[in-house]
C-alpha cells in the first residue's frame, strides 16, 4: 500500500482547536486562508522572503509559507485575528493606525505579528544584528530606530511606510514597558 | 510539489529508522530551506522525518569546557544564549547576521549546516547545474556569477555555501556528531564539506541517513575575543558576499593567537589556516594583517565578475583584526 499523502491534525489557532484533514504539501499559510478562512494572514512572496504571512507558532513569530500545516498540529498559533482583546485592539495595532503605519494594508497583519514578537525578543534581551556588544554582561540594547528598522528588517512594505512603522513599534514598545513597570511595582 | 509522506520522529534511534537511508527522503527540521526547495521542484522527496520534537534542542556544557549544542537549537535561542554570547561572540554575531527573526525562530542548527547553496541556477529547475542534475553543466562559470566563489571552487561548480553561523563554527573547530542505523560518527566541520572536484552533487561527509544530532564547540579562551563581520549588497537580510568570523589574542603587541575563517567566498566555510599562521606570533599590525590576508588569497581563482572579492576580503581581514587588536590594547 502507498503510504498515506494526507493526515489529519489539530490546528489550534488564536485558542480554538480545529480538527482538518490536510494534504501534506499544504502550508500552514494555505491553510489559514483558504481552509479556515483566517485571510488576515497575507500571501506575498510564498517563498519566507516577504514576511507579510508572519504568524505567531508558540509565541515565535513564524513564516508561515514555509511551515507545513502537517508539522504545526498541536502547536499554539496566534494569527492577526487573535490579538485584540475583544473590542479592544491590541497596543501595537492601535499604534499601527494611530500612526499610519500602513498605505494599502497588504504587509500590516505580518507587519504587526512580527511587531508584537520584536517587543517580546527584546524585552527578553535578545540582541540583534546592529547591537554593538553581544556580550551578557553589555545588558540589553535600547531599541533605537535602528534596533527596530534591524529587527523588522523581514517585513517588506512596498508602499514604503517604514517611517511609521518604526515609530509605531517604539510607541507600542514605550506602552509594554510601562505596563511591565506597572506589573512589577 | 510532489506528494509524500509525513512522520513525525520522537526520538533519535526512531528518526534514523523512518529514514531508513532512504535516498527519497529528507529530515525535515524548520523547513525554511527545503520546503522552499521543494515548492520550486529542486527537491522532490516521497518522505518528510519532522525532527523538531526531537531532544536535541539544548546547549549544554560539554564537560572538558566546551559547549554542545543540540541539532535542533534554533538559530534564534543559539544567538540569544548568555554562554554563547559570552564565550564565542563571533557565533552570536554570524546567526544574528544571518536571514530574518521569523526565519532564524524556525531554523535549526543542523539544518543551517545543511542548507543547499542559493546560486541561482541551482535553484532554477529549467537550468544545467552540476549540482542538481551531475553532468549537466555548470552555466555560471560563464554566467552570472558575482557573488561565487573565489576559492577551491573548480569549472564543475562555482556555488558558494550560504551559511554564517557555519563560518563561526569553522573559525572556533567545531565538530559535527551524527547518528546513523550503524552507530553514531563525528566530523570536525573543517573536514566536513568534501572538496567541490568533479563531483559538486556530493557535498558532505554524511553517510546515507545521517541525522546530525549535535555540533561540539570546544573550549578556546581566544573565541572570547571574537567578531563576525558580513558583507551584503543592503543592510539588512540579506545573504554575504564576503564574510570574516576571526578570534585575535594579543599580548605586548604580538598576536598570541588567532582565528580567521571566511564565508561566502568558497562551497564551504573557508578557514584561513595560512593567514593564521603568518598572524601567530606577528606584530599585531595592519601591515601584518593584510600580509595575512594576502596569503590566504594568494589561492583565489575569480572570476571575470567577482574579483572584487578578492580585495573585499583582504580589507574585511585588516578592518576586523585591527578592531579587536585595538580593543585588546584597551
Amino acid at each position: 500500500m502507498a503510504p498515506p499523502t494526507s493526515s489529519s491534525v489539530t490546528l489550534n489557532i488564536n485558542g480554538e482547536k480545529h480538527p482538518l484533514s490536510v494534504d501534506h504539501r499544504t502550508t500552514l499559510l494555505d491553510a489559514l486562508r483558504e481552509r479556515l478562512d483566517l485571510t488576515g494572514t497575507k500571501k506575498g512572496c510564498d517563498q519566507g522572503q516577504c514576511g507579510a504571512c508572519t504568524v505567531l507558532v508558540d509565541g515565535r513569530r513564524t513564516v508561515s509559507c514555509l511551515q507545513l500545516a502537517v508539522a504545526s498540529d498541536g502547536r499554539e498559533i496566534t494569527t492577526v485575528e487573535g490579538l485584540a482583546d475583544g473590542d479592544r485592539l491590541h497596543p501595537v495595532q492601535q499604534a499601527f493606525l494611530d500612526l499610519d503605519g500602513f498605505q494599502c494594508g497588504y504587509c500590516t497583519p505580518g507587519q504587526i505579528c512580527s511587531a508584537v514578537a520584536v517587543i517580546e525578543e527584546h524585552a527578553a534581551g535578545w540582541p540583534s544584528a546592529v547591537t554593538g556588544d553581544v556580550r551578557p554582561e553589555a545588558g540589553p540594547p535600547p531599541l533605537t530606530p535602528e534596533e527596530i528598522r534591524e529587527r523588522m528588517s523581514g517585513n517588506l512594505c512596498r508602499c514604503s511606510a517604514y517611517v511609521q512603522i518604526v515609530e509605531a513599534v517604539a510607541r507600542a514598545a514605550a506602552e509594554h514597558r510601562g505596563e511591565t513597570e506597572r506589573a512589577v511595582a | 510539489m510532489r506528494e509524500f509522506d509525513y512522520r513525525r520522529a520522537d526520538d533519535v534511534s526512531g528518526a534514523v529508522a523512518l529514514l531508513d537511508a532512504d535516498p527519497d527522503a529528507r529530515y525535515l527540521g524548520g523547513g525554511t530551506n527545503l520546503v522552499d526547495l521543494m515548492k520550486s521542484g529542486v527537491e522532490r522527496p516521497a518522505r518528510l522525518v519532522d525532527v523538531r520534537a526531537l531532544p536535541l534542542d539544548r546547549i549544554e556544557p560539554a564537560g572538558d569546557g566546551g559547549l554542545r549544542v543540540g541539532a535542533t537549537v534554533t538559530n534564534s535561542d543559539l544567538a540569544a544564549h548568555p554562554v554563547i554570547r559570552r564565550d564565542y561572540p563571533a557565533l552570536a554575531q554570524a546567526v544574528l547576521a544571518g536571514a530574518s527573526g521569523q526565519l532564524r525562530n524556525m531554523a535549526t542548527v543542523g539544518g543551517n549546516l545543511l542548507q543547499r547553496t542559493r546560486c541561482g541556477y541551482f535553484t532554477d529547475v529549467t537550468k544545467p547545474c552540476n549540482k542538481r542534475v551531475p553532468g549537466s553543466g555548470c552555466p555560471a562559470v560563464e554566467g552570472e556569477h558575482h557573488n561565487h566563489a573565489v576559492l577551491g571552487a573548480s569549472g564543475h561548480c562555482v556555488a558558494v555555501h550560504p551559511s554564517d553561523m557555519g563560518v563561526a563554527l569553522t573559525a572556533f573547530d567545531a565538530v559535527v556528531s551524527y547518528e546513523t542505523a550503524d552507530g553514531p560518527g563525528q566530523s570536525p566541520l573543517a573536514d566536513f564539506y568534501l572538496p567541490v572536484g568533479d563531483t559538486p552533487h556530493r557535498e558532505t561527509v554524511l553517510p546515507p541517513g545521517a541525522l546530525i544530532t549535535h555540533v561540539t564547540l570546544p573550549p578556546a579562551p581566544v573565541a572570547a575575543r571574537s567578531r563576525y563581520r558580513k558583507v551584503r549588497e543592503r543592510a539588512s537580510y540579506a545573504f554575504a558576499i564576503g564574510s570574516v568570523a576571526a578570534a585575535l589574542d594579543v599580548g605586548g603587541g604580538v598576536v598570541r593567537e588567532s582565528r580567521l575563517a571566511f564565508g561566502a567566498v568558497a562551497s564551504r566555510p573557508w578557514r584561513a589556516r595560512a593567514a593564521e599562521r603568518v598572524l601567530n606570533g606577528a606584530p599585531a599590525t595592519a601591515e601584518y594583517f593584510a600580509a595575512a590576508a594576502d596569503a590566504e588569497l594568494a589561492a583565489a581563482r575569480p572570476l571575470p565578475d567577482n574579483g572584487y572579492k578578492v580585495t573585499l576580503m583582504r580589507n574585511l581581514v585588516v578592518a576586523v583584526l585591527s578592531e579587536l587588536a585595538e580593543e585588546a590594547a584597551r
